[in-house]
C-alpha cells in the first residue's frame, strides 16, 4: 500500500500530462494486487480490466491538446483552507475508527447466514455472484440503468447534428 | 492503523481536487478518491487467515472472508468507470468551446 | 498502426473474445461473472478498432449493431425478473430448478442473468468508446 501512496503523490504533482496518466494506471494496478492479497479474486480481475479502459479514455482526452499556463502564482488562502480541512478530516476519521471492530474480525451477522445457506438456497458455489444476482438483485438492476444513463449522457453531450447546423447558419 | 493509510490516500485525492487548476488533474484526483474508498470497503470485511468466498470440491468449509463488501465494490467499480467517461466527455466539450483546460480562465469567460 | 501490431491483433482478438465468453458463462462456479466478462468482450472490440482504424472495423461492429444489442440486454434482464414475478409471488424469484452444484447448468436463474448483464455492459462500454473517439467536429460522420 505504500507503493500506491507513492504513485498517487507522483500522479498529483507531476506537470507532464502523459506521465500523470501513467501514474494513475500504476495506482490502479497496485490496487488490483492488493485485492488479490485480501482474498478477493473477482475484484482483482474487474479492477485490472476496468483500469485498462480508464487509461484508454484518459489518454484520448490528453493526447492532442496543448496546455498553456501563462501565470504560476500560488494562491495562499486556498492552500491554507485546504490543509485545514484535511487536518480536521483526519482527526475526526481517527476518532471514528475506534468504533469499528478490530482489523481481521468482522461481525458477519448477515454474511454468516449467506455463507452457510448460500449453496443450498441458490445452488451457486461462487458466493459473491450469488449475493450479487440473487440476494441483492435490485442493486444489479439499478447499476445496469446507471450505465445506460451514462451512454445516453455521452451521446447528448457530444452530439454533432445541431452543431453543424449552427455553424452553417 | 491500516485504515489510516487508506484515509491518507483519500486526502491526497482531496488535495488534488481543491488545489490544482488543470481540469484533467481534477479528474485524476476523483479517480484516486474512488480507489481509496474501494480499498476501505474491502478492508472492513477481511478476516484474518480467511479464504476467498468460493466453495470448492476439495477444501474444507470454514473461515471464509466476508462476501458482502466484495459484491458492493464490484458494482461500484463499473459505476466509477461510467462517471469517469461522462466527466471526460464534458472536459472535451469544454476544451472545444473555450480552448483551454484551466478552470480559472473558464470561470472568467462565462461563454 | 505498424505491421507487427496488426499481425498480433489478428491472432489474439478471437482469443480475447473467447476468454471473455468463458469467464461470463462460468460466473457461478469460478470468480468472474457478468461484469468482468462484459468488459473483456468490449476490450476485444476496442482492440480491433485501435489497431486497424475506425474505417476498416466499421463493418465488424458499428453503432447500428451495438445500440439495439444494449437495449436487448437490458430488456432481457427485466424480462427474467418479471417471469419470476409471474411464477411465484415476488420479484426476481429463482424459479428454474437448481441442479447439482459445480456443474454448468446449475443455480437457477443466475447464468441467464449473467448473459443479460454481459450483453448490456459490453456493448454499452463499446458505445462510449466509439462516441468519444470517432465523432469529433471537423470530421463528417
Amino acid at each position: 500500500m505504500v507503493f500506491m501512496l507513492l504513485a498517487a503523490i507522483v500522479a498529483v504533482e507531476i506537470k507532464d500530462m502523459l506521465s500523470s496518466v501513467i501514474a494513475v494506471g500504476t495506482v490502479g494496478m497496485g490496487l488490483s494486487v492488493t485485492f488479490l492479497m485480501l482474498k478477493a479474486p473477482d475484484l482483482a480481475i474487474t479492477q485490472l480490466v476496468v483500469e485498462i479502459l480508464c487509461l484508454i479514455l484518459l489518454i484520448r482526452a490528453t493526447i492532442k491538446k496543448e496546455i498553456i499556463f501563462p501565470k504560476k502564482h500560488v494562491d495562499y488562502l486556498r492552500l491554507f483552507t485546504a490543509l485545514l480541512f484535511i487536518l480536521v478530516f483526519l482527526i475526526f476519521s481517527y476518532q471514528a475508527f475506534k468504533g469499528l471492530p478490530p482489523f481481521g474480525n468482522p461481525f458477519m451477522n448477515v454474511a454468516g447466514k449467506y455463507l452457510s445457506n448460500g449453496v443450498k438456497q441458490t445452488g451457486a458455489t461462487n458466493i459473491v455472484a450469488a449475493v450479487l444476482l440473487d440476494y441483492r438483485a435490485y442493486d444489479t438492476l439499478i447499476e445496469a440503468s446507471v450505465l445506460f444513463t451514462a451512454v445516453m449522457g455521452v451521446t447528448v453531450v457530444l452530439r454533432l447534428v445541431g452543431r453543424i447546423k449552427n455553424e452553417e447558419s | 492503523m491500516i485504515y489510516l493509510l487508506c484515509m491518507i490516500l483519500f486526502c491526497i485525492g482531496l488535495y488534488c481536487i481543491i488545489i490544482k487548476r488543470n481540469l484533467i488533474k481534477i479528474i485524476i484526483g476523483m479517480s484516486i478518491i474512488d480507489y481509496s474508498l474501494f480499498l476501505f470497503l474491502v478492508l472492513i470485511g477481511y478476516r484474518m487467515e480467511g479464504r476467498a468466498p468460493i466453495y470448492s470440491q476439495t477444501q474444507q468449509v470454514k473461515n471464509l472472508v466476508d462476501p458482502i463488501p466484495q459484491a458492493l465494490v464490484l458494482t461500484a467499480i463499473v459505476i466509477g468507470l461510467a462517471v469517469l467517461a461522462l466527466m471526460i466527455s464534458i472536459a472535451i466539450r469544454l476544451y472545444e468551446k473555450y480552448g483551454t483546460f484551466d478552470i480559472n480562465e473558464i470561470r472568467k469567460l462565462r461563454g | 498502426m505498424t505491421l507487427i501490431v496488426k499481425e498480433i491483433t489478428r491472432l489474439t482478438v478471437g482469443l480475447i473474445f473467447l476468454f471473455g465468453v468463458y469467464i461470463m458463462l462460468h460466473g457461478h462456479i469460478t470468480p468472474g461473472g457478468g461484469f468482468t466478462g462484459g468488459v473483456i468482450i468490449a476490450l476485444s472490440f476496442i482492440h480491433l478498432v485501435l489497431a486497424y482504424g475506425g474505417e476498416y472495423s466499421n463493418n465488424k461492429m458499428n453503432r447500428a449493431i451495438a445500440s439495439p444489442l444494449e437495449s436487448f440486454g437490458a430488456l432481457l434482464f427485466i424480462l427474467l425478473a418479471l417471469m419470476g414475478l409471474g411464477y411465484g409471488g415476488v420479484f426476481f424469484l429463482n424459479f428454474i430448478s437448481k441442479g447439482t452444484p459445480f456443474t454448468l447448468p446449475s443455480a437457477g436463474i443466475i447464468p441467464l442473468c449473467n448473459i443479460a448483464i454481459c450483453l448490456k455492459v459490453g456493448t454499452g462500454l463499446f458505445l462510449i468508446f466509439i462516441l468519444l473517439t470517432m465523432f469529433s467536429p471537423g470530421r463528417n460522420k
